[in-house]
């Protein structure tokens, strides 16, 4: 079955970035991303610095995707969470209903610590992904208005 | 999917490039890369083995520009072509907003694209789409070759509805930017509608 849309706005992508600002500082993590489970990239807080925060998301979507796969074939519904310990940077992964909250950390944090900061997280955010849906379902007239009025030269002059 | 972020004027849609082995998917994306300006496009993934087939999955986001104050992005991804490669083939279409299938012109490779193509229709249906519904354009690839079929043995044989068909030699861009411009104005335009 396809997904619907998310649609986001601003009251919404202001609260997830509370939520994203709580859980950095409280785990101690260097970047936050909140990513779909298609790989775009839905918010990010935190020191990115020169990281290629696209590209990453895609390649952690990639990476729950194939484990998924893995999980499916040994009888499993999915694994809830990745963790990767680099020399310096990890990575923490937790899939919460059709996103993924990845968390990039390192010696100030610990993995325990991040796994406990992200539980309380995930909660706020499942809440917040459940309003979006209901939003979602009240506003679609008013959206649907605003994208009827894209006109074909509209489309084509993306490509002149 | 396509993911439309009001808060910061942004649509973000997902294109697929699939076909049969060596036809020349990671080749297109390669020669989008390779002639976009830096503004427009972030890194090329290549997830790949050691002798350069792909194992994952290639990706590029790419920006196309503005229209009625959103930014389109497109992230294009390819799938591995090699037939032992469907599980991941499957995961990759998930979400996708439109289709570029890529068929190898070659006679000796005509199985090999019709193979494909019926695994991409059950892997769409694996993943609740429709090819008949979604937004999907025919690449006809390495028309240079001396091998070739027929543009139109090839029309009859692989066409599924009246999607647009490009002619293309991926390996110099022709046709490369025509294919995309065509998937990526049928994505805009279903987005319009639904």
């Amino acid at each position: 079955m396809t997904d619907t849309p998310i649609i986001m706005h601003e009251q919404q992508f202001q609260k997830l970035r509370l939520i994203l600002g709580k859980l950095r500082l409280e785990s101690f993590s260097r970047v936050v991303f909140l990513v779909d489970k298609n790989g775009q990239q839905i918010a990010t807080h935190g020191d990115v610095g020169d990281l290629d925060t696209t590209s990453l998301a895609s390649l952690a979507a990639g990476n729950v995707a194939a484990t998924g796969g893995m999980a499916r074939l040994i009888g499993e519904k999915e694994f809830p969470t990745l963790s990767h310990e680099g020399e310096r940077e990890s990575i923490h992964i937790c899939i919460i209903g059709r996103v993924l909250l990845v968390v990039v950390f390192d010696e100030r944090s610990s993995l325990g610590l991040v796994k406990l900061r992200v539980k309380q997280a995930s909660r706020d955010l499942s809440n917040l992904f459940d309003e979006l849906e209901r939003l979602a379902a009240e506003r679609r007239e008013r959206e649907e208005a605003l994208f009827a009025e894209i006109t074909d030269d509209d489309i084509d002059s993306l490509f002149s | 999917m396509t993911f439309i972020n009001y808060a910061s004027r942004e649509i973000n849609c997902k294109i697929v490039y699939y076909g049969p082995g060596l036809c020349g998917k990671t080749t297109n994306l390669q020669y989008i890369y390779d002639t976009t300006a830096p503004t427009a496009k972030g890194k090329l993934i290549s997830l790949a083995t050691e002798t350069d087939r792909t194992l994952f999955f290639d990706f590029m986001p790419l920006e196309l520009g503005t229209v009625r104050g959103f930014k389109t992005r497109f992230h294009l991804y390819t799938v591995p072509g090699q037939v032992f490669y469907d599980a991941s083939r499957k995961l990759i279409l998930k979400g996708v907003d439109g289709v570029v299938f890529v068929a190898d012109s070659q006679d000796e490779r005509m199985d090999a694209n019709i193979e494909s193509l019926y695994n991409l229709e059950e892997n769409l249906q694996a993943n609740g789409y429709d090819l008949v519904k979604i937004p999907y354009v025919l690449q006809l690839n390495k028309r240079d070759l001396p091998n070739v079929i027929p543009a139109e043995e090839m029309v009859a044989e692989l066409r599924r509805k009246d999607e647009p068909v490009h002619e293309a030699i991926a390996a110099k861009g022709n046709g490369v930017f025509d294919t995309l411009k065509s998937v990526a104005k049928q994505v805009l335009t279903e987005l319009r509608k639904s």
